[in-house]
């Protein structure tokens, strides 16, 4: 993504998603089925214990697209955001969720060890920014990061997908994640696409389990690649094979430098005869 | 807003706020919607919850006449309890009200359902 078309440059959340922004999470289609799509990987990465109601925080639920994946899971969820718009648009598609209109920099107000676990769907990217003279981006991720670990319960894992838009980002974001005392780091799947390639950021708040697998990265060392060109050594040994073509061009080149009478090359030019003769 | 929510939300992000904790509530509009009754994830939830405060507020909205002021013993397989809390915490919505720091005594409008928790720069 070039960085003129990052939303994030433009406009401060709460201003950018203004109500047309808000109506393309309801109508445009390719938006929806991405969004589901991270959510239902969010929500694999998340490994909750199987065919157990959960209380999930949605963090920048926006229109609810993502609440609604939960929902289908059987979960209960509450979503915070900042965009009273998009908020709205989540009221009029009627989620089960319930909404709370929030800065997530300014911290999650929900008191201690409610919460099963969180995901957050493209929303990290937004409090890398400083959209007001006042806002320390390294200052609000950890407000955000430190009231999220007590919101959550022991067991619990938070999962954000989001787009950073260089590596200092990544080391922004996961440096204040452990210092709020999370253990965990960074999956990416389908690291070898431009377009499917898809940060999550896995953390967990009790001891370190080992980091899920990421999507798309089996085939990289293992095998190698098929092609149905044969490999060819031209000019390996400087000169080419006798009476090959490109042993005859070269003889043809180099009597015409010589000044002597050649033929012009047409497409019979080093061709084998047929065996009449 | 849910009175689940409610039962979870403090004020504790305003700057010299230790716990912000029960928020007070003051209605203006109430609504009662259906929701689905999932006995596990009630049974599940209750052990977390903060009883007294969900009766207080249950109380002040004028929905906790047959909800009992305390937790009932063998909750697990009280049926009829599981649905007074289950429509308590989450049928009855405040839709229009203000929620109160107890400590500073700042408010929180909530409009069409959703509470603004929003802080001004000065307050963080």
């Amino acid at each position: 993504m070039s960085s003129g078309r990052r939303p994030e440059h433009q406009a401060p959340p709460d201003i950018y998603y203004n109500e047309t922004e808000a109506k393309k999470y309801t109508q445009n289609s390719r938006m929806i089925e991405i969004q589901v799509q991270m959510t239902e990987r969010a929500l694999e990465l998340l490994s909750l214990p199987e065919d157990e109601p959960a209380l999930l925080l949605d963090l920048g639920c926006g229109s609810g697209l993502s609440g609604s994946v939960l929902e289908d899971n059987g979960h209960m969820w509450v979503g915070l955001d900042i965009s009273r718009a998009m908020l709205e648009v989540a009221l009029e598609r009627e989620v089960e969720g319930d909404l709370v209109l929030s800065d997530l920099g300014q911290g999650i107000p929900f008191r201690a060890g409610m919460f099963d676990g969180a995901v957050s769907i493209s929303a990290l990217q937004w409090l890398c920014n400083a959209d007001q003279a006042t806002h320390k981006p390294a200052k609000r991720l950890y407000k955000f990061f430190s009231m999220l670990y007590t919101s959550l319960s022991r067991t619990a894992r938070a999962i954000f997908q989001f787009y950073p838009e260089n590596p200092d980002q990544i080391e922004l974001v996961t440096t204040q994640a452990t210092k709020a005392g999370f253990f965990g780091g960074l999956v990416v799947d389908y690291p070898n696409s431009t377009k499917a390639k898809k940060y999550f950021l896995v953390l967990m708040v009790s001891s370190s389990a080992a980091l899920p697998k990421a999507l798309g990265t089996e085939s990289d060392n293992t095998t190698i690649a098929f092609s149905k060109d044969r490999a060819k050594f031209k000019k390996f040994h400087g000169k080419p094979l006798k009476k090959s073509k490109d042993w005859i061009l070269e003889k043809k080149e180099r009597r015409r430098r010589q000044g002597l009478a050649t033929r012009e090359e047409s497409k019979y030019t080093a061709r084998r005869r047929c065996g009449k003769f | 807003m849910k009175l689940l929510t409610h039962n979870m939300l403090s004020s504790k992000c305003i700057k010299g706020v230790n716990l912000g904790y029960p928020l007070g509530i003051e209605a203006r509009d109430i609504k009662v919607s259906k929701v689905d009754f999932n006995s596990e994830f009630v049974t599940r939830i209750i052990p977390k919850l903060d009883y007294k405060t969900l009766y207080g507020a249950a109380e002040k909205l004028g929905h906790a006449t047959d909800l009992p002021q305390t937790v009932v013993e063998n909750f697990e397989s009280n049926e009829d309890f599981l649905q007074k809390v289950h429509h308590v915490l989450l049928e009855v919505e405040v839709i229009d009200g203000d929620l109160i720091c107890p400590e500073t005594g700042r408010k929180f409008p909530i409009n069409a359902g959703i509470p603004n928790m929003l802080i001004n720069e000065d307050e963080v």
